[in-house]
Parts: C-alpha cells; structure tokens; sequence
C-alpha cells in the first residue's frame, strides 16, 4: 500500500503539465513537451541554501585542494570516473534504442578498463572513438516521453526534476553495474567504499572544474537560485534531446519579436 | 534610353558592391571582437581600466538594448513608456557592469572561430571554443550575431556549451517579477541596486 502511494504521488507529479514561474521556457522532454513547474520554490530555495552552506564549509573547500593536485593526476581520475558511468550509459544506449553508441561505448569500455589501466588512460579517444556522451535513466525516460515533473533541488546533490529523481533510483535497483558488484553484492575485490567514494570524486571533479564558472556566476546573479535552475533545465534539455545544434534546443520565437534595428 | 538603362543598371552594381564593401561576415565580426576583448585583457591595465574598455567594445559589438527587451519576455508588453525608459537605462549599466565584471577575471584567454552557421536573414550563430587550462577545461561558446543590418553585425546572446545566458538571465528576471507579485518595480530595483554594490 505504502509503494502503491508513493507510486502514485511520483506519477502524479511526473505528468502534472505546469505553467512555471520561469516564463514556462523550461521544456524537458522529447515527446511530451511542457514547461517545468517549480512547484516547491519556497522549500528549494531553502534547500539551495543549505547547499551553499555545505559547498562553503566543505564542497569547494575540497575541489580546491584537488585543483592543487598535478593535471595528469586529475586528468586521469576523471577518465577513471568516466569509465565508470560507462556502465550506466550502455544500458541506458540501449534503452533509448542507440545500439551502435552502446556498441561504441561497450567497446570504448573495454579497451580502457584493460589497456587504460582500469579507465585512467582514455586509450580509446586516442585511437579515434567518438567523443563520450554520458546518458542516465532519467534522460532516458525523458527521451521515452515521460514529462519531468516538478523542480526539486535536493539536499547535497543539488538540482533535479522528479523524473530524474527516479531515475536515479534505477541506479540502485539493478541499473549500475558498478553499484550492482560493490554495494549490492558482496565480493573479494571492490566494497561499498569504492562505490561511494566514486560517487563523491565524480562530485568533486566536477566542483574543482567549475570553480571559477560558479564563482563568477554567482557574483553577477541577481537571482542566484534562478540562474541555476535556469542552467539545470537547459543542460538537461539538450542532453535529453541529445543535440549538439544549438538551433534545435533554442527558441527563437521571442528573438524574432525583438526589432532594434 | 539606352543610356539611362545602363547608367541605372551601373549605379544599382556600384551601391550593392559599396555596400557590400563595408559589410562584414559574422565569424570575421566575432573574431574581431574577441580579439579587441583579448587585447585588453592581455595587455597592463588596471581592473578599472579594463572594464572601462570591456564596456566600451561591449557598447560598440552588442545588442544591448535587443538583449533588454528580450530578457524582460512577455513582462515588456505590461510597461508604460516610463517603465520601458527606466528601464532601458537601468539595463543597459547593469549588463555593461555584468558583462565587464565577467570578462575581467580573465587574462589572456585564447578563443579560435571555428565555424559558422547562417540561420536566417537575422541570425548567424557563430562557433568558438576556448581553450582550456590548467584550473579552466575547454569551454566551446557559441555567439548569437544579428545581422539584420549587415553593416552594423550586433551580438545577441553567449551560448557557453549550450547554456544560453541571454536565456538564463531572461528566466532570472522573471524569477524576480514573478516573486514580487508581478510588479517590475521590484526588478528595477534590483537592477539599480546591482549597478551600485
């Protein structure tokens, strides 16, 4: 009864259609577009807080001291990290029907894990692989049409949709291998430890490449926690539209109003 | 007759060929803009004097007032005259503040004109990427260039790796409207205050 609620609040919030407070400019789906509604705003923005806090007294803190590190070094926990979500992309590849990028990015696991020396050295994009995409459960149900629900912005891991929200849970019932050999099985080699330690590395490494990004961001915002969301649902948008063409995520109906000339 | 056709004819070849001479394509106009932006930050100038020439190339190169309108969305259309003067003025130090405030915290960035793609009559997105450091990685930036006029090429909008900031700011303001009941009292406010912290 209790998963049947929870269940039915999800789905209830996942396909809410919604007029949000951004000028309904936020469309996160490929075939059920709608604008994302910020529907908890007054509780995000506390939680967004709390983040900042958090990101002062710890997060940044740290990817500072990693920034310190020798390039080589962070060069090569990233394509270790990236390797990794490889085993959340693959499947996802295939769930969104791309078998030839699964094929590419199976391949592109193999020949890093073994002659990468467990993903440090990108080998792969060194003889010709095409760049990596990461993809995730919750754009794979955005690319299957399940609209994004409300805006969430979550303790510690920051800004989310609903759906993407639920998507993650995939991560941990059975869709990430990594997850599958560390935490949910027992094994000789590799523990839970491995499995949350790369979770906060694949954290940090992106905090330490954006410091200066976010900084600099955040000073010239008027409306920090608008900026982000704003930032958030157009990083998703296109991810999920998997577009490299600016054109094809753009509106340009506004643009077209707009005569100074 | 004769006469009056070929001298009309030599005149329309003459005018469009003039004109063309002082239009200029869009990724020549973006690489000649950053290239007056690197200057600047490459060269010994104080943080002051930098942003001064930043908002003097951003003046020159941008769509300030097209950037305005459009990051106010349907918001513009409920102004009064007085407002949307306000407004305008409010706007256009605040984005030269931002703007140069941004660009100033970098030194020397290299940024190469890879290629460009010609939209419509109006627009020509511009591609660029800017190379990456040792604290920074590779940032690829997309310009959107109005080129209605082509003698006059205006910068619309910084697309950095996808995100579109003309768009970002534009939910910004809204987010404050919005928040304050609809008033754009409460934007120019916050405008203004930006403008003098």
């Amino acid at each position: 009864m209790k998963k049947f609620l929870i269940i039915s609040l999800v789905s209830l919030m996942l396909t809410s259609s919604a007029n949000a407070d951004t000028d309904g400019e936020n469309n996160i789906s490929n075939k059920n577009p709608g604008p994302v509604k910020d529907c908890f705003e007054s509780v995000n923005r506390v939680t967004f807080k709390f983040n900042q806090v958090l990101d002062n007294i710890i997060f940044e803190p740290v990817a500072k001291t990693y920034r310190i590190l020798p390039s080589p070094v962070r060069a090569g926990t990233g394509n270790a990290l990236n390797n990794l979500s490889s085993l959340v992309t693959i499947p996802n590849n295939i769930l969104q029907g791309e078998f030839v990028k699964a094929g590419v990015n199976t391949g592109r696991f193999v020949v890093n894990t073994t002659i990468g020396v467990v993903g440090i050295f990108d080998v792969a994009e060194k003889i010709g692989f095409p760049e990596y995409e990461k993809e995730d459960y919750g754009q794979t149900l955005g690319v299957m049409g399940v609209g994004a629900g409300c805006y969430i912005v979550l303790p510690v891991l920051g800004p989310s949709t609903v759906r993407d929200t639920a998507g993650s849970f995939a991560n941990v019932l059975g869709g990430d291998a990594w997850y599958n050999v560390t935490v949910a099985n027992d094994t000789q080699h590799v523990s839970d430890f491995d499995y949350w330690a790369s979770r906060a590395s694949t954290g940090i490494n992106f905090r330490a490449k954006n410091i200066d990004s976010f900084n600099n961001l955040e000073k010239n915002s008027m409306d920090f926690y608008a900026s982000v969301r704003s930032l958030y649902l157009q990083d998703r948008q296109r991810k999920i539209e998997n577009s490299k063409a600016t054109t094809e995520t753009m509106d340009d109906g506004d643009w077209e109003e707009i005569e100074s000339q | 007759m004769n006469k009056k056709f070929t001298l009309a004819i030599f005149l329309i070849i003459v005018f469009s060929n003039f004109s063309k001479a002082y239009s200029i394509e869009a990724d020549v106009f973006v690489q000649s803009t950053i290239n007056r932006a690197a200057k600047t930050l490459g060269g010994n100038l104080s943080k002051e004097e930098r942003m001064e020439k930043l908002k003097e190339i951003a003046r020159e190169t941008v769509d300030i007032e097209g950037i305005g309108f459009y990051s106010l969305g349907a918001n513009r259309k409920n102004l009064t005259d007085d407002q949307l003067n306000e407004y305008k003025k409010v706007f256009s130090e605040y984005f030269l503040k931002s703007f140069s405030s941004r660009l100033a915290e970098y030194s020397n960035p290299e940024i190469e004109v890879n290629s460009k793609n010609v939209i419509n009559a109006n627009y020509t997105i511009v591609s660029s990427t800017l190379a990456g450091t040792d604290s920074r990685p590779e940032v690829k930036i997309e310009w959107r260039v109005y080129t209605k006029d082509p003698e006059n090429l205006l910068i619309r909008d910084l697309i950095i790796e996808g995100l579109s900031l003309a768009r970002t700011q534009k939910e910004e303001f809204s987010s404050i409207i919005n928040s304050n009941d609809g008033k754009i009292e409460a934007l120019l406010k916050n405008l203004s205050d930006f403008v003098v912290k």
